[in-house]
């Protein structure tokens, strides 16, 4: 009970679930909405049930996951040589900053069409999509955290004659992981976005192209009930990439310090 | 000694000034393209092992003569030398404590005071022993493997002192380094510092604002005044050690903090 007087939202969280299932199930049920407008929570558990049987939505989870993963990978690779070039070189991030902002300006959802004309209506035009949409979350992250490092802690190493390339590995990139890892957070969220949105323009599978097909069906529950598994996937993401944070960069949130 | 360099230190000049600054100028370009005159003529000299306190009030450059001997920053004109080697940029007989702690929070205190250690290129073994004995010296053994953020800030201060000290350096500049704590744990931090002193015998340059620290600390202080910044007057301390807290309640400490408040108050500075 200790636990709960002082985090009272182990009951609340819970809590505001039930309510909202249950006047959503009140509300469908006596309004007669129809399924295919509004599903009520029972049936989109039933959809659920009934795609976690079907071994097409297992290969098509597995797809979709690939190509967010994939491309989020890629992503961070780009975002890492990228960032570290352009912070290292004053000249290089001045020159590189209009071309970042340009881009980031373009809505990169209109690039999917042109995607799939270059690289086809396989997985490949949904990695590529995945990881322009993940790519700038995590390099703008990356600069400022290699920027970020203290210039007292930069000033300590260099009286104890500390070289460029040492302030850079003993200072600068340990005070940008943090911030990296903010940015891998947001990252990870785009890519399974960029991946879902790549599908819906052309594919053949995949749980966007599941979300189109049960459209057309006007299968709304199995719709929803992909969404709850989207969301699922990008809780758990959130989650793997908090606990690498907490791991590896304990030292940007005083909450998680080692040993407290 | 762990020094391997140039001859020109030997023989002669064992009683001789370890740290020797002359003529010393420091001006600094503004942006709007005025000049200021930081440092003007500075000339002092500093034997093997004395400690001496730099005072002064706010703008007399003496942070910026700290960072000159540190090779953090260039001079304009004249020469400083440490232990015979002009300082040009930053050298390994030099150790320095900051204002704040400036631990690495990613790293445990014993990996801390390992920093000079790994930038140097030292035996990792030969000074990881070196290392434990300076946290037992300041009593911060059975602390080796917490993080700073763990640690009080006399505590965090006492890491920073040790991490100075591992290469052993000839010299330890050190800057407003209790500053940022409480009267009594400064007080405390003073007799540590002294004993610390008396065990590992390095030659100390002290810069504080506190008149009475560089009192109770100093073998010779000396009082700058600001616009340019000079030397004032370079005061021997001739208090008795070892040295004691109660000892600053003495008529000849008094007189020394009235001699050297003299020149404060001569440049309108309110205490």
């Amino acid at each position: 009970m200790k636990t709960l007087r002082s985090r009272p939202e182990l009951l609340l969280v819970p809590a505001v679930f039930i309510f909202v299932v249950l006047l959503w199930e009140n509300l469908v049920n006596q309004l007669e909405i129809k399924e295919a407008i509004l599903p009520g929570p029972s049936r989109i558990y039933e959809a659920i049930v009934v795609q976690a049987q079907n071994s097409i939505f297992w290969a098509n989870l597995k797809v979709t996951t690939q190509e967010a993963l994939l491309g989020f990978i890629a992503a961070t690779i780009f975002a890492v040589i990228a960032g570290t070039f352009i912070s290292q070189l004053k000249i290089v991030e001045k020159t590189a900053l209009p071309y970042l902002v340009g881009f980031q300006a373009i809505p990169k959802v209109a690039l999917a069409p042109i995607f799939i004309i270059w690289f086809g209506f396989g997985q490949t035009s949904k990695v590529v999509m995945a990881a322009v949409i993940a790519f700038f979350p995590i390099l703008i992250n990356i600069i400022e955290g290699l920027k970020s490092a203290d210039s007292d802690q930069i000033k300590m190493l260099r009286v104890f004659g500390a070289s460029r390339s040492q302030i850079f590995l003993k200072v600068q990139i340990p005070a940008a992981l943090p911030f990296f890892f903010a940015g891998l957070d947001v990252g990870i969220l785009l890519a399974i976005l960029g991946a879902v949105v790549g599908e819906f323009l052309g594919s053949q599978e995949g749980l966007g192209n599941m979300i189109l097909l049960a459209q057309y069906n006007f299968e709304t529950p199995t719709m929803f009930a992909i969404l709850i598994v989207l969301s699922i996937m990008g809780i758990l993401s959130h989650v793997i990439v908090k606990a690498l944070q907490r791991k590896f960069a304990f030292w940007g949130d005083n909450n998680s310090i080692v040993g407290n | 000694m762990t020094t391997t360099n140039s001859s020109s230190i030997q023989g002669a000049s064992k009683e001789a000034s370890w740290i020797d600054v002359a003529g010393l100028h420091k001006i600094y370009n503004t942006r709007t393209g005025a000049k200021t005159h930081a440092l003007a003529d500075i000339n002092f000299s500093v034997r093997k092992g004395e400690f001496i306190s730099i005072v002064g009030p706010s703008g007399c450059g003496k942070t910026t003569l700290l960072n000159i001997l540190a090779g953090l920053i260039t001079k304009t004109e004249g020469s400083t030398k440490v232990s015979g080697l002009e300082v040009s940029k930053p050298l390994r007989e030099i150790g320095m404590v900051f204002q704040a702690p400036t631990l690495l929070p990613w790293r445990t205190i014993l990996e801390n005071v390992m920093i000079p250690v790994e930038i140097q290129k030292l035996d990792k073994k030969v000074h990881l022993k070196k290392a434990a004995e300076l946290l037992e010296l300041v009593g911060l053994n059975g602390f080796e493997d917490k993080y700073p953020s763990e640690l009080s800030g006399g505590m965090q201060q006492r890491a920073g002192i040790c991490r100075a000290l591992v290469h052993s350096p000839s010299v330890l500049l050190m800057d407003e380094p209790f500053g940022a704590l409480d009267a009594m744990t400064r007080e405390y931090m003073n007799l540590e510092l002294l004993r610390i002193w008396k065990e590992s015998s390095q030659t100390i340059a002290l810069v504080t604002h506190s008149i009475s620290e560089a009192v109770f600390l100093s073998d010779r202080v000396i009082v700058m005044s600001p616009r340019p910044g000079r030397i004032a007057e370079i005061i021997s301390v001739d208090l008795p050690r070892p040295r004691t807290l109660d000892m600053m309640n003495s008529d000849a400490a008094g007189v020394y903090v009235k001699r050297i408040r003299h020149y404060f108050n001569a440049a309108n500075v309110i205490e």
